[in-house]
């Protein structure tokens, strides 16, 4: 129910109705004054009482950080990028297989697809790489090929196909059905018109968000860790853990953490300017 | 010798709608059929049951004397012969114009890439588009692509093309070129079963016109008749709405349209 103010003259003393005591303008002056006070005194204050020097000292020491050269670019970020690109290659296939399944019109292939997803895409990551590591235990005999890099590649390949089939899953459903029409009306077989014509176009529509993924699969890579490693095969996060245990100082995760983000920012940004594109050439 | 198309009490339902309830028709070779009726008449439906893009219910296609509805028959190879063009193009986008025509010449046909591409820039050139190989199919007008879409079909040398209102998603300017490559089509023997809203083209272009409303064919005839004379109220109605939409609402038993 609205309730009329516009009835009657105010009475002598009243401000005038619909005008608040302060404007708008006024009410967004004193709103941001406020929020630039508060942040002033909370930068003064930590700039007297965090202890600069220690912290410095821990997590910034650059005899440290140059005892990390040229190792962490040599052989961390490079397995990182082996551990990631492997996973996501193979997680890729992995995902376009279930995707199919999950669109296939045999009753089974939907049920599988759909528990295998649901299973994996429920999980932690960190879980599947601890399973990994029992499985000769549990299959005598078995060995992951390619030795520690294949136990890191198909931890990462099975978490990650199980998010790219309902990436491209979603992919294959956003192709206009009109296009499958047009390839079978040219006499194309279904899957000579899912090779051809689907596919490709499913693949330019996920592009950007398949991109994000690598980003969260390199992150996840650092779950390598926990196949306990070593050596050659260290990627980013154990190499900075066991630079920081023998000099105990942090400055290792600093520069691991940094190295990160030479990685992970310019994809961000490129899977935002292809969605970006993307957005435009629709 | 076999008719083009024969369709024998034909029946589809999507659930429990029945959108088409027994049609029978024929088309011979060379001759041009436009098939007429208001929206959700079914006609869109009967045309895609001739290529078989939606499963019939129950009754016989047959194109060329293969029957379609047979279902150990290779649809594939049927759907070689019939050139099928959309409302709405379905253009292939992420492929030039180009190669839009190559490509089911190439994978299904298995010809060559010279010979492919001789053969595209032939019907494009056929069509009007020539200059525009190189461009992708967003690049073009509405227009444009559908007479690619024409070179298209046209590429796979089909015994018959059918149209899907091939001018109702164009900009009005853009309908008559679309028109001109299908009449130039016709005079060239092409047999050709057209659903279509554009009763001037019936007029001039068909050999025969088909009316349907509900599922059924109400009238058929030559085109002087059908749109110039029908018998059928229903027919009436609906050509009065077509020809003169400014005056819908007039009851029905309307003298006939004038055209």
């Amino acid at each position: 129910m609205t309730q009329s103010t516009t009835a009657g003259p105010a009475g002598p003393a009243g401000h005038v109705p619909g005008r608040p005591r302060f404007s708008p303008r006024k009410k967004q002056q004193i709103s941001r004054g406020v929020q630039y006070t508060v942040l002033i005194a909370a930068v003064v204050a930590l700039a007297f009482l965090v202890n600069w020097q220690g912290l410095a000292q821990n997590f910034a020491k650059m005899d440290v950080a140059e005892q990390s050269l040229p190792d962490v670019f040599t052989i961390a970020l490079r397995n990182t990028i082996i551990y990631t690109v492997g996973g996501f290659v193979l997680g890729s296939l992995g995902g376009l297989v279930l995707a199919l399944m999950r669109l296939s019109s045999v009753r089974p292939y939907r049920w599988i697809a759909t528990v295998y997803i649901e299973i994996f895409r429920g999980l932690p990551a960190l879980l599947i790489f601890l399973l990994i590591l029992f499985l000769p235990l549990a299959l005598p005999g078995f060995q992951v090929p390619g030795g520690t890099y294949g136990q890191g590649i198909l931890g990462l390949a099975i978490v990650s196909s199980a998010y790219m089939a309902e990436t491209l899953r979603a992919g294959l459903q956003a192709v206009p059905k009109g296009q499958a029409e047009a390839a079978r009306s040219l006499g194309m077989s279904h899957s000579r018109a899912m090779i051809s014509v689907v596919i490709p176009q499913a693949v330019r529509i996920v592009i950007p968000p398949t991109t994000n993924q690598f980003v969260s699969l390199l992150k996840d890579s650092s779950l390598v860790l926990f196949l306990g490693v070593s050596g050659e095969y260290v990627e980013l996060t154990k190499f900075g853990n066991d630079l920081a245990s023998t000099t105990s100082n942090a400055t290792p995760i600093m520069v691991v953490g940094l190295t990160y983000l030479l990685v992970t920012i310019p994809l961000g940004y490129l899977a935002g300017r292809l969605e970006a594109r993307q957005a435009k050439g629709r | 010798m076999p008719h083009a198309v024969q369709i024998e009490n034909l029946h589809k339902s999507f659930g429990s709608l029945e959108v088409l309830k027994g049609v029978d028709f024929t088309v011979d070779e060379g001759q041009v059929v436009c098939v007429i009726g208001p929206s959700g008449s079914g006609k869109s439906t009967l045309l895609r049951c001739v290529n078989l893009l939606e499963q019939p219910t129950q009754g016989k296609v047959s194109v060329g004397g293969v029957e379609l509805t047979d279902p150990d028959v290779d649809i594939d190879a049927a759907r070689r012969r019939l050139g099928m063009v959309f409302q709405s193009f379905n253009l292939f986008p992420h492929l030039s114009v180009l190669r839009n025509v190559m490509i089911a010449q190439q994978r299904v046909l298995k010809r060559g890439r010279a010979e492919a591409e001789r053969v595209a820039r032939e019907n494009l050139g056929k069509v009007g588009v020539a200059e525009k190989c190189d461009a992708f199919p967003l690049q073009l007008s509405g227009g444009q692509q559908q007479r690619v879409a024409i070179a298209r079909a046209l590429a796979m040398d089909p015994a018959l093309m059918l149209f899907d209102e091939p001018t109702s998603a164009l900009d009005p300017e853009l309908v008559g070129d679309v028109l001109a490559v299908m009449r130039k089509l016709a005079q060239d023997g092409m047999t050709m079963l057209v659903v279509t809203h554009e009763m001037g083209f019936a007029r001039e272009v068909a050999d025969r016109v088909v009316f349907m409303d509900g599922g059924v064919i109400v009238e058929e005839g030559p085109p002087d008749q059908v749109i110039g004379n029908p018998q059928h109220e229903r027919t009436r109605t609906f050509l009065k709405r077509v020809l003169d939409p400014g005056h819908a609402d007039d009851g029905a038993g309307a003298a006939p349209p004038a055209a």
